[in-house]
Parts: C-alpha cells; structure tokens; sequence
C-alpha cells in the first residue's frame, strides 16, 4: 500500500535560516503517526509543510519533496492546493481558544468547509454540520451553531475545530499539539475522539504533540524531532519498550509513571538550541549522555533499525532475537 | 444591549454640563463684550447700562449661566445681540451646509481611505504600498486651510473647472470637502493597512488558510471585518472634529455654515450665537463618540458580551 502522505527528506527554511533538515516521513490510511518532541524541534513546521502553508509564515521547502497520495504538493498550482487544504486533509490547529474567527458565529465557521470542498447548498452544509456536531456529542448542536466563538469552552472550540476538519470529507488529519491548551480531562477526550475516527472511518492521522503518554496511547507509530532533524522513528511498541535513539529515551523517562516518589519527575537537562546556532555534528550532543568525540564532528544519518529508523553513532543495540 | 445605552446616554449628562460651563465662561473671560458692536461712539454712560440690562449682562456671571442652561434645556437658544434675529434661526440655516459638507469630507475620506488602505494592505511591500504609504504621509502632514488654498490655485484659478468659493451649486463642494476629507482619508488609510496586517497575523486566519478558503476571500471577508472595527471607531470619533475642522475651511471657500458664523458672531462678542455654535460642536462630538461605542457593540460580539 502506498502511502498517503508522504515527506521525502524535506528540508525547510524560514527567511534564509534553515530549521528542517531532510525529514523522511511516511503515514499510511487508518494509521497514526505521532510526531514528537519538544518546543523547537520543528514539528508544528512540519505541519505547515505537509498543508503547504509554509508561504504564510514566511517559510519554503528548500529541499525535498512533500507528496500526498503521491502527488508533489510543491509541484502543484495554488488552486489545488487549496482544493486538498480542508477537502482531503484536515487541520486542527494547537489553541482552539484563538483558531475561530471571534466575529462569526459558529455554524458559518462550519459550513463554508462543506460548502466550498463538496458543493453543498446552504442548507445542505447546515445539515451537515449540525450532524457533525452531534457526532462529536457536542450537546444541543443547533443552539452551538448559532453561538459565538467566545461562548463556548475550549474543549467545545476544539470539537469545532475537529468538526471543520471533518467537514470536507478529508483522507488525511493533520492534528498540531490538539490537546496542549486543553485541561487533562477534556484532553482525554479529544485524543479519543480522534483515534475513534481513525478507527471508524480509516482516516490516517499525523498527530503532532510533546507527550509521550498520548503517543504510548493512540499511535501506531512515531516519529522523534530534535532540532530541525529526524533522531528516530519506528512503530510504538518496540520504541517504547526499547528506545535506540539516547533522545527518545529522555523522552520515555519524562513520562509520569504511577507510584512515583514525589519529586521524582524527571526531565532533559539543558534546553533545544536555537536555530541560529545549531551545534556542529549531531545536534543532540551537548545534552547527550553518550556522546563521543565523533558526535561533535560528525551529524548521524537515519539508519533502519529493525522496523524503523535511527540516526545516531551510538544508538542501542536492538534487543535479543532482532535484526 | 438597551440597559447599556441607557447608562451609556445618562454619562453623557455630566459630561454636557461642564461642556457647558467651559463654554459659557471662556466667552466672558474674552475681554470687550456685545454692547461696544451696539452703541455709537460716543455714547454715555447710562445708555450702556441701560443695554446691559436689556440683555441681562448685569446680573453675576453664575446667574446668567443659570438663565442661559435652563433656556439652552428647554430649547431655547435665545436672541442674538448683535445679529437680532433668535439664534435658532441662524444654527438652522448655517447647521445643514456644515452638515453636508462634514457628512459628504467623512464619506469621501471613509470610502477613499478604506480602499487605499485595503489595497495597500493586499501589496504589502509592494509598489502599491510604498505609492499609497507615501501619498499618505504627504496628505496627512498637509493643513487643511493651505491644501485648500493649493487646491483653490489648480482647479478654480489655473484649471477653472470649479467655483472658487460660495454655496450656488454642488460643484462648490466639491474642494471644500477634498480639502477636510483629504486629511481623513489619510488617517482612515493608515488605520486600515495596520490593522488588516496585523489581523492578517492571527490564528484564525492559519485555520482559514487551513480551509482552503481563497486569499482574496479571506483578507476581504475575514481580516477586512476585523480590520474594520478600529477605522470605525475613528471615523466616529472624527465626526465632531470633521464639523470643528470645517470651521478654517468654510471661511478659506467663503461658505455659509457653522464655523462661518462661529467666526463672525465671536469678532462681534455676540455671546448667544457663539455659545449656540460651540455647544452644537460639542454635541457632536458626544454623539460621535456615542455613535463609536455602539458601532463597536455592533460589529463585535464579544463587546456585547461584555456590555451585558
């Protein structure tokens, strides 16, 4: 099966600062992917690269290919963008509370999606809609149609968000951090509520977001940024069980675990460095534990590891019984 | 939304009454007063106090200032000394050129300022822009008495396309509102671009990107709204100072109006008239910043949420 979305070492650049650096990446129908790391590492970039967006930030792809249902979006006119932007792929965005317009009221914000992408009537898009609504239990739908955004709770925007990215029939879900401004509760939710759809409608989700717990939960695979660069992708279960990437690690170990002492929540010592100053060679070695005099000189290209792929000189060995 | 405009309409009560004050008294601070246009040089004595009684000078200021608030309250504007015909009538036949032509300056200057700005904010950095930007600047540095005098000069004296000055035809407006409506259209331009830029910069408009919507349609029916909600304020704000600002321009153009009989009733000290022309000033700045305040209730929900 070939794969709907697909990201042939891109490389991105803001102005002329590079910040993505050859990301490979590939998500398939009914999967999902988790895209992972912290503040910085150019996720939510990625994100505005596989929407073709980057132009509003001012950002272009600066090598590489971003291919959906293996087409070249970067080879395509401005049109067909936008026909693929809300039509196939949806997009829900990081902060519901300032994703809506505040000067519109809720079912319009819905409607044009279905309008625009799949020719519906007024009416037949208000239907649609308030159906939609409904789907994602937001109670008294049509009362939410006719509100505005600032009346509504955050995790209600969010399902508006996901509503409007459903709207147009998409293939593909493009999810950045959904979760993040939300209180833990509704958080649950909504990453239920997206896996549901992948399950139930064979949707492939790429879901962007620093938690790994969320990743342990809902995804089929991930993928680990640090700094503009790939440092391991592969499916779930594996990584998690046996992390290769001394990065990935970190991250595992950040993750809560139940009966934790107090005061023994762990994070990564020292912070993403900026763009502006990338370290020379691997970019994780000034935090890295192993890292060898080669890690200052020279930058470690993915290399398949049994499912997947790692780019690091001293990755763990793969366990017992695994090529 | 009706509770809000009743406290809004009742704060503006205080707000007449020492409009009100100021201008009763900086008229008697002037020094010289109605009688010197009245009496013969010459005259004696008594016959001046026989005058000031007539038209109630004699009193202490705080009781003419009472006499005059409560005739102004009950509609009454009283009598011009000078002029001797009742104040009501001169406001009446000045306040509708003043009227048009403020009216006509702030639909020029909203129409024109909110193109220019759109378009320069659709070319930001661009060549329309930078055309735009600089023509602005030029527009806004310029007084409006003198770009009056240069537009007098161009059209009527070299080209001779329209009347110098005067009230005869509408083609005598035509100057006299480029002249105030310029200088708006160049605020109104500046506030639009802005504003539509940093809209432009907001979330919901990735998301609108994000739907697939068209730029164009994006910029004019999502950001443009946005954008729309300060120039609103603005242009209401302005209406008061759009009729205050028509005061230098008719008396450039020789038109009837407001500021024209502002400026004559004040060199005869002509207390009644003055005091009746300056209130209406007033007044319409109060109902122009009223007028602001409901716009924004109107074309932001979330005002109105706040208001209730």
């Amino acid at each position: 099966m070939t794969a709907l979305l697909q990201l042939e070492a891109v490389s991105v650049a803001i102005g002329t600062v590079p910040l993505l650096d050859g990301i490979g990446l590939s998500l398939e129908r009914g999967r999902i992917l988790g895209l992972v790391g912290e503040s910085g590492s150019g996720k939510s970039l990625t994100a505005m690269a596989a929407m073709g967006l980057l132009p509003l930030i001012g950002g272009r792809v600066t090598g590489g290919a971003v291919r959906f249902d293996g087409q070249d979006i970067g080879a395509m006119t401005d049109a067909q963008r936008r026909a693929l932007r809300g039509g196939r792929i949806g997009f829900v965005t990081q902060n519901p509370m300032t994703a809506l317009d505040p000067v519109q009221r809720i079912g319009e914000q819905v409607d044009v999606v279905s309008r625009l992408h799949l020719g519906l009537s007024h009416r037949a898009a208000r239907a649609r809609t308030l159906e939609l609504l409904t789907r994602l239990r937001i109670p008294e739908a049509e009362a939410v149609a006719e509100a505005w955004p600032h009346q509504l709770s955050g995790g209600m925007k969010q399902r508006i968000v996901i509503a409007m990215a459903l709207a147009g029939e998409p293939e593909l879900i493009i999810a950045d951090e959904p979760t993040t401004a939300l209180d833990v509760t509704v958080q649950a939710q909504i990453i239920q509520i997206l896996g549901a759809l992948v399950r139930d409608r064979g949707l492939a989700l790429l879901l962007i977001t620093h938690d790994m717990g969320v990743v342990a939960q809902v995804c089929d695979r991930v993928a680990v940024l640090y700094a503009g660069r790939l440092a391991e992708e592969g499916p779930v279960g594996p990584i998690f069980a046996a992390p290769a990437h001394p990065y990935t690690a970190a991250l595992i170990g950040c993750i809560p675990q139940d009966g934790m002492a107090k005061g023994a929540l762990r994070g990564i010592p020292g912070a993403v460095p900026s763009a502006l100053a990338f370290p020379p060679g691997c970019r994780f070695h000034p935090r890295c534990p192993r890292a060898s005099d080669l890690c200052h000189r020279i930058a470690p290209l993915p290399t398949p590891r049994a499912e997947g792929r790692v780019a690091c000189h001293h990755a763990s060995p793969p366990p017992e019984g695994q090529p | 939304m009706i509770a809000y405009l009743v406290r809004r309409i009742l704060m503006l009560v205080p707000v007449f009454l020492a409009v009100s004050v100021v201008i009763f008294s900086i008229l008697h601070f002037i020094p010289g007063d109605p009688i010197d246009n009245l009496l013969k040089i010459g005259s004696s004595p008594e016959a001046r106090a026989e005058m000031e009684v007539r038209y109630g000078l004699d009193r202490p200021l705080p009781v003419q200032y009472g006499i005059w608030l409560s005739n102004v309250l009950r509609g009454d504007l009283g009598t011009a000394i000078v002029a001797r015909r009742p104040v009501a009538d001169l406001i009446a036949q000045a306040l509708p050129h003043s009227l048009a032509l403020g009216g006509l300056a702030l639909l020029f200057s909203t129409v024109a300022g909110v193109g220019l700005g759109v378009i320069a904010a659709l070319n930001r950095d661009r060549w329309p822009d930078r055309a735009i930007m600089g023509g602005v600047l030029l527009g806004s540095t310029m007084p409006s008495f003198w770009l009056g005098l240069i537009l007098m000069l161009v059209f009527s004296v070299w080209l001779g396309w329209l009347p110098v000055s005067g009230a005869r035809s509408w083609t005598a407006l035509v100057l006299p509102v480029l002249t105030i409506g310029l200088g708006g259209t160049a605020l109104v331009a500046r506030i639009t671009r802005v504003s539509m830029i940093e809209a432009s910069g907001r979330d919901f408009v990735t998301l609108l990107h994000a739907k697939g919507l068209s730029p164009l349609r994006i910029q004019l029916g999502h950001v443009l709204r946005h954008a729309l909600i300060p120039v609103v304020t603005i242009l209401a704000l302005r209406i008061g100072w759009i009729l205050g600002g028509a005061v230098t321009v008719e008396v450039v153009f020789a038109r009837p109006g407001l500021g024209t009989l502002l400026i004559k009733s004040l060199s005869q000290h002509d207390y009644p008239v003055v005091q009746a022309c300056l209130l209406m000033l007033a007044m319409a700045v109060m109902l122009g910043t009223l007028l602001g305040d409901i716009l924004q209730a109107v074309m932001d929900p979330r005002v109105r949420a706040a208001l209730a």
